[in-house]
């Protein structure tokens, strides 16, 4: 076997220790790339901050622990942008292990901001059914949630007096690992009711929702650990987004390096055998 | 009449959701009410009815004891205690379950998720390959794109990231809107076949 099929089948164990390295050395010895905000981060942005005080913005978590990395950045950061902002968060979920993750966004938010659940804040919880969650939430909110997450009546709730129905909601915001997700809230909330409607998604579903941003049915996207950290940049804080972006983009930089030495010892074995 | 009465269900039910999308007044805005709550109720007993399946399908293989028979254990063991202390405690925070969730449940699926960036890492060395001018092209994008949208990209050349953007918002766009007409249209057709009884899969899988 010559170098070039040598390298061509090379040890796959010494991929994933270099792999290990590019993800681990970056986080324990950060190099602070500088992030560039992009459209859809900074479009986001603007439609939150174009919010007047005390306006109900319906976050919904349609993730779970395995894109945690991605998308609970962005729910914290989002919640910490409603309360500076004095906005009231309705929290909601289309997957049950959104719950918690939201529910512990808005509390660590609310914490540094002094607001109190039940007044600046609430979570409906998680119910099943998908989109037709959504199309029952739009004509009755509280008949689809009667309880919080919790199992607490939620007509006890200052924050849930006069909502009835999405008329009663100034802005909704889905935050999503994939189906159901934000696609659904653009069909019914926006499609159906008119409602601005933004989402927070994993970097590899985020293409496929860029067409929904170009015919203006979202107001604004975030796409991925990157676009969440672009988000953190435009609020002014730091979070494991922003920190997470030095490994990120070394380990994108490695397997391009892996592709293109491939393809390089590829290429050169194919015209040999030629 | 095993065939006509589902049939007959499905037709109205079918017509009544078209019906109250374009004439969202009563009585279609009641009946679309009533049917989602419907649903909602049947979505808890199919859920129901899952676990239910999985615990019978683990505790047939803990009888019959084939190989890897303990990640049975393990599975049900995880069931019955989440089961057990959200039963009892309930989800919110503070609780045992909430205690769990956030100190078993993370770190594990977290895991089983950041496993995957070594094998994208080795699949992209073994497998993406210039094998044609269409792979290639597949390959320079997915290059361009990738370098694009880090941090990095903007120092090797400021120009990278609004490369990587304009792939998106371009080429990825247009053939994103295809898929979704191309998704739409066949949904459309599928679904008006099974309003109108003329796909009958459903009904006995034949």
């Amino acid at each position: 076997m010559n170098i070039v099929e040598r390298l061509e089948k090379l040890d796959r164990r010494i991929i994933f220790l270099l792999t290990l390295l590019a993800v681990i050395i970056p986080l324990l010895l950060p190099i602070g790339f500088k992030i560039k905000v992009s459209e859809p981060v900074q479009k986001f942005y603007e439609a939150v901050e174009a919010l007047p005080p005390g306006s109900k913005v319906l976050v919904s978590s349609e993730y779970d622990p395995s894109t945690m990395p991605e998308v609970y950045p962005m729910n914290q950061a989002l919640a910490r942008h409603c309360f500076e902002k004095d906005l009231k968060i309705i929290g909601m979920g289309l997957w049950p292990q959104g719950i918690p993750l939201n529910q512990a966004s808005m509390e660590q938010a609310a914490e540094e901001y002094g607001k109190e659940y039940g007044v600046d804040y609430v979570n409906l919880g998680y119910k099943a059914g998908g989109i037709v969650v959504i199309s029952a939430a739009a004509e009755n909110i509280p008949n689809t949630f009667p309880l919080d997450y919790a199992g607490r009546p939620i007509e006890e709730f200052e924050i849930m007096q006069g909502i009835r129905n999405f008329d009663n909601i100034d802005f909704i915001i889905s935050l999503s690992a994939g189906d159901p997700g934000v696609r659904h809230w653009v069909m019914i909330a926006q499609g159906r009711y008119g409602k601005k409607v933004a989402g927070g998604v994993t970097a590899v579903s985020a293409p496929a929702f860029y067409p929904y941003l170009n015919a203006g049915q979202l107001q604004g996207l975030i796409g991925g650990m990157k676009g969440a950290a672009e988000y953190e940049t435009i609020l002014g804080t730091s979070g494991t987004a922003s920190r997470g972006m030095d490994a990120q983009s070394i380990a994108h930089g490695l397997i391009i390096f892996f592709i293109l030495f491939a393809n390089f010892f590829y290429l050169l074995g194919k015209r040999r055998k030629r | 009449m095993k065939k006509e009465i589902p049939l007959l269900i499905t037709f109205i039910a079918g017509m009544v959701m078209i019906l109250q999308f374009f004439i969202p007044h009563r009585p279609f805005s009641d009946l679309q009410q009533l049917f989602n709550t419907w649903f909602l109720i049947i979505t808890v007993f199919a859920m129901i009815l899952g676990l239910g399946n999985l615990f019978k399908v683990h505790t047939k293989r803990l009888q019959r004891r084939p190989k890897g028979w303990w990640y049975s254990i393990v599975l049900l063991a995880g069931f019955a205690i989440m089961f057990t202390v959200g039963m009892v405690w309930g989800p919110a925070r503070g609780t045992p379950f909430d205690y769990l969730f956030w100190n078993v449940h993370i770190p594990m699926s977290s895991m089983m998720f950041a496993l995957l960036a070594f094998f994208v890492a080795s699949a992209s060395y073994r497998a993406f390959r210039a094998r044609t001018p269409e792979a290639t092209l597949l390959l320079v994008s997915a290059i361009l794109v990738m370098i694009g949208r880090v941090p990095l990209g903007n120092y090797i050349w400021n120009k990278l990231p609004l490369i990587g953007d304009w792939i998106m918002s371009y080429p990825n766009m247009a053939g994103q809107r295809a898929i979704m007409i191309g998704i739409a249209l066949g949904i459309v057709s599928t679904s008006l076949r099974i309003i109108l009884g003329i796909e009958r899969t459903y009904l006995s899988g034949k």
